[in-house]
């Protein structure tokens, strides 16, 4: 099917019913219930899941394949998102030519950078990335005010042209972003008993779109020019002594994986139009990094995993303070339910962070496969028990 | 004249700074073959040393003072520190004053000990595992550690004042002949320069003249053969990790008087520190101090008005602009050695 | 006449040290030659000046009238050189069967082709291909099975037969049975004769294993100190009185 064995087929049937059923499948609580702090279908929050897939499957083409760690994706990702504002400002707020001018100026931002970069391998590489971000960020800070608006970040006015828009509504406010007139903001409430579940426009076209990146992924992983990738990561020595130059690989891989940034930054501003410099910076680049590894970086479903992963414990995380542990602890005689709660407060909230850091930390040390390697041991330690014998995992699955 | 005077003296704190980090990062980067990404972490940490020092020093306890009054007419609650109810107010006030320097002997057994710890437990595995998971593991453990200090510090930039007699500024343009305020330089940032060079000079002689710092050295050239002469080369790479976490600790606390420190303070130096330590030259340590300078005082003079005219916004990126130049046409940067890094 | 490859006047200095001394060789199509010496003899000076990892300083390398200095190793690769190394260079992740499909690729479509959108093992044509190559070294069976996990015997075949499959007019051997135990040395130098045998192919070889170069070679250059002293077939190099002089000397 599209050009796919049967077990990618099964994986991106899987992905696309998953991210399609998501409103449903996010929102299990009943919407009264104690439980529906952990409910993750709002359109912000699901929309940020397949955006951020999609960013972590881009990074991924080019970490994952090709071994080098780039340090500086968050550039590509900031300029896709200025160049859709600035569509949106001339143009009008139809998001496709917004999407498609995001992935271009991306795509070609990053074969600037990616050539220059790319001189070096190594550590080199990574540096030279995460330099190469920090100057991005620091010139939309100061001298590219006029392009980027500096701190305020760029922003929609009632004073923009929009040539084949409006400036302003009849109501004089600031037009909304659409698909050929359907809003990204709509959102369809389907209540089913003490249940409510959120459709979203934006959300449907974001997942659309992930599918399509996720789709487009494999595609690449299971082509010769993956292939060539993946040998630049086991041997560049024997690449070259194979005829192959490992140049011009890695490039356009780099441009490929800068476009996918540039597509979420692209899809970030369409969903809600504006663009910050704190997009580019390094922790945003380091962030993306974080999502690769967490899932498995290398394969296929990993990114998806590690940035739904993240986002979500991120929301859920922040959400919960001292008096919501308190509640879930008031089992426990007073003393101890004080304890615990002190025990467990710095890693709530605010502290979502520092149990980011040590769950990464533990990933690296000990599952440097990420959440995919995780649950192939379990699958087999599971497979043991069976007394049936391991199968081999197939590589770059 | 005068103002390339003032540009020179202006880049000397902060390249300070970025030299002693360098260092720190090279040491270990020679010796252990490791990219410690969370080496800003420790100057970071090493800042919070002093805020921590100067917060135990200044503890106080109430006493209502009766030859005081309030608006009301009672007497007022006074704060006093105990360092003054034990010492005599005179020398209690002269501790609490000097605690960032005092913080340099407080630092010092902390940032050994943090230094041992990190490397007995997470740095030595990853000695074998390819650069990109040290990368990756240090990066994770910088995140830990700047959350545990905001845990305990909260985010806000803490004031950590240099003692009172470092406070005004030195009038160096009377000294070489020019009008009096034309250049003027602050004290502490006087002393900070000195501190800085007192270290790195240190570090050089102890990296010269001791049997220790000699068998150091030889591992940074060839680290196989230095194993296998049968030289317990591990508790070496320990203590050796350790001298580094110190030098940036120590570079933390001077700087927390300059620049208040906060919990992300770290990572913004560490990314110029990278930069610094890739311009000297990966694995060399002369090549990281004056990198570190060259790059201090090139900041500085990107920020004079007269250049920002010519070129808005240079001072933002010139340190890039210079490492990516140097990268590309010197790859091994401008001391490093062949055969470091070269993959 | 003139050999597929003519190395003339090579020199080559490090430093102080005069690593080749105006090299001349010349290698015949279709012959097996092989470039012995001592340690530090120059051996795999000459050969990196001869892929493209070093320049040298003055001198020539034509490769059929070509010549290759200054192109990078993946153009000198292309043009038909193709070389071993001393410990096998294979792709280690990836499985058997990839690894073989990478020559595969590269002798079909060049140094780059952007291609993205295909499937690997759709290229019937050069699946194909991989797999009588790997059948014909005997590693039939071992398809999916991830090369690095392989014995280094069977290593050493692969990254033959990688070269094979992109069948080169020169291959190059630096050292193939270094570090081999005798069983897989002779099976070495049986793989070597049998691709002898079956293909219009050239070989040269450095070796060290005096066995391994008298079992193949149909040419002998003795290089000691950079500079080539004798050349010549077997038969007259085994009792020339300078080699015995440039390896005793070794000894002492």
């Amino acid at each position: 099917m599209f050009g796919l064995d049967k077990k990618d087929a099964t994986l991106l049937v899987i992905v696309a019913i998953l991210t399609l059923c998501a409103p449903f499948l996010l929102n299990p609580f009943p919407s009264e219930s104690a439980l529906a702090q952990f409910n993750a279908g709002y359109p912000d929050l699901m929309q940020r899941f397949v955006i951020f897939g999609i960013f972590a499957i881009g990074f991924n083409i080019l970490f994952g394949l090709t071994g080098y760690l780039s340090f500086g994706h968050a550039a590509f990702l900031g300029v896709g998102s200025y160049s859709a504002v600035w569509m949106f400002k001339l143009l009008s707020m139809n998001v496709i030519p917004a999407i498609i001018l995001s992935v271009v100026v991306a795509g070609l931002f990053s074969l600037l950078i990616g050539f220059i970069s790319l001189r070096r391998s190594g550590i080199y590489f990574s540096i030279l990335t995460l330099a190469f971000a920090q100057m991005s960020f620091n010139l939309a800070y100061s001298v590219l005010t006029p392009i980027t608006n500096g701190e305020t970040g760029l922003q929609l006015t009632l004073n923009d042209p929009r040539i084949l828009g409006q400036s302003a509504t009849a109501d004089g406010s600031i037009p909304v972003t659409s698909l050929f007139g359907l809003e990204m903001r709509s959102t369809y409430e389907l209540v089913m008993g003490p249940w409510a579940f959120q459709f979203n426009a934006g959300y449907y076209l974001c997942a659309v779109i992930m599918v399509l990146a996720f789709y487009m992924s494999i595609r690449i992983f299971r082509s010769p020019f993956g292939l060539m990738l993946r040998a630049i990561k086991s041997n560049q020595t024997r690449m070259s002594y194979t005829g192959l130059n490992p140049k011009p690989y890695t490039l356009a891989a780099f441009v490929i994986s800068g476009m996918y940034a540039g597509l979420a930054g692209g899809l970030m501003a369409s969903m809600d139009p504006l663009a910050g410099a704190e997009r580019m910076q390094w922790t945003a680049s380091g962030e993306v990094v974080l999502m690769t590894i967490l899932g498995g970086a290398g394969t296929l479903i990993g990114p998806v995993l590690g940035a739904g992963f993240i986002k979500y414990f991120e929301n859920i995380f922040s959400k919960i303070n001292d008096t919501v542990l308190h509640s879930w602890f008031s089992f426990m005689p007073d003393g101890l339910e004080n304890l615990v709660v002190m025990l467990v407060y710095p890693f709530i909230g605010k502290g979502w962070h520092l149990t980011l850091g040590l769950m990464f930390m533990m990933v690296v040390i000990f599952l440097p496969g990420g959440l995919v390697e995780g649950g192939q041991r379990i699958r087999r330690l599971f497979r043991r028990k069976d007394d049936t014998p391991a199968a081999k995992t197939e590589p770059a699955e | 004249m005068d103002a390339i005077i003032l540009q020179i003296l202006n880049g000397l704190d902060k390249g300070s700074a970025y030299a002693l980090i360098a260092l720190g990062l090279t040491l270990i980067f020679g010796t252990l073959g490791v990219v410690n990404f969370a080496h800003g972490a420790l100057f970071m940490i090493g800042a919070f040393c002093a805020v921590t020092l100067s917060k135990i020093l200044s503890l106080s306890y109430i006493i209502l003072d009766e030859t005081q009054t309030d608006f009301l007419g009672k007497p007022l609650k006074v704060k006093v520190p105990y360092a003054e109810s034990w010492f005599g107010p005179e020398i209690g006030a002269a501790i609490i004053d000097w605690s960032v320097p005092l913080a340099i002997l407080f630092s010092i057994p902390v940032m050994l000990l943090i230094g041992f710890a990190m490397e007995r437990g997470l740095i030595k595995h990853f000695y074998k595992r390819p650069h990109a998971d040290q990368i990756l593991v240090t990066f994770g453990l910088a995140i830990v550690m700047q959350e545990i200090i905001k845990y305990f510090y909260g985010a806000n930039p803490i004031p950590t004042p240099a003692p009172d007699v470092f406070t005004g500024s030195y009038d160096f343009g009377v000294l070489l002949g020019f009008d009096p305020n034309v250049i003027i330089y602050p004290y502490w940032r006087l002393v900070y320069f000195g501190f800085s060079a007192i270290i790195i000079g240190a570090v050089f002689s102890f990296l010269r003249f001791t049997t220790f710092g000699m068998v150091v050295r030889a591992g940074m050239a060839d680290r196989e053969t230095v194993g296998l002469l049968g030289i317990d080369i591990d508790k070496r790479f320990t203590l050796m990790f350790g001298i580094a976490a110190a030098v940036a600790g120590l570079a933390g606390v001077m700087y927390a008087p300059i620049n208040s420190p906060n919990y992300h303070m770290g990572m913004d130096f560490l990314v110029l520190s990278f930069v610094v330590v890739v311009v000297g030259g990966m694995g060399s340590l002369p090549g990281a101090v004056l990198a570190g300078f060259l790059l201090g005082t090139l900041e500085s003079f990107a920020s004079m008005n007269e250049v920002k005219s010519i070129f808005p916004g240079i001072d933002q990126i010139i340190i890039y602009v210079v490492a990516i130049l140097i990268l590309l046409t010197r790859p091994r940067g401008l001391m490093g050695r062949k055969g470091v890094m070269e993959d | 006449m003139m050999g597929i490859l003519e190395v003339k006047n090579v020199n080559k200095r490090f430093g102080g040290l005069q690593a080749l001394g105006d090299v001349n060789l010349s290698v015949a199509e279709n012959s097996v030659h092989a470039i012995i010496g001592p340690n530090g003899a120059g051996k795999s000076t000459l050969l990196n000046c001869l892929v493209g990892k070093l320049m040298p300083d003055t001198g020539s390398v034509l490769f059929d009238g070509q010549s290759v200095l200054g192109r990078t190793p993946h153009e000198i690769n292309q043009m038909g050189i193709s070389r071993v190394f001393q410990t096998p260079e294979i792709f280690g992740e990836l499985t058997v069967l990839e690894n073989m499909m990478i020559p595969c690729f590269a002798k079909r479509d060049g140094s780059f082709r952007m291609h993205a959108i295909g499937h690997m093992f759709d290229e019937a044509e050069l699946v194909e291909k991989a797999e009588h190559m790997l059948e014909s070294m005997n590693m039939a069976g071992k398809h999916h099975m991830h090369a690095a996990a392989m014995s280094r015997g069977d290593k050493r075949r692969l990254e033959i037969a990688m070269c094979l499959a992109q069948e080169p007019r020169l291959l190059l051997l630096d050292e193939p049975t270094a570090g081999m135990a005798r069983a897989d040395t002779n099976n070495t130098i049986d793989l070597l004769k049998q691709i002898k045998d079956e293909r219009d192919i050239t070989i040269a070889i450095i070796e060290h294993d005096m066995h391994v170069v008298f079992s193949l070679a149909e040419r002998i250059t003795v290089l000691a100190q950079g500079m080539p002293l004798v050349e010549d077939t077997p038969e007259n190099i085994k009792g020339h009185p300078k080699v015995k002089e440039a390896y005793l000397g070794e000894a002492h």
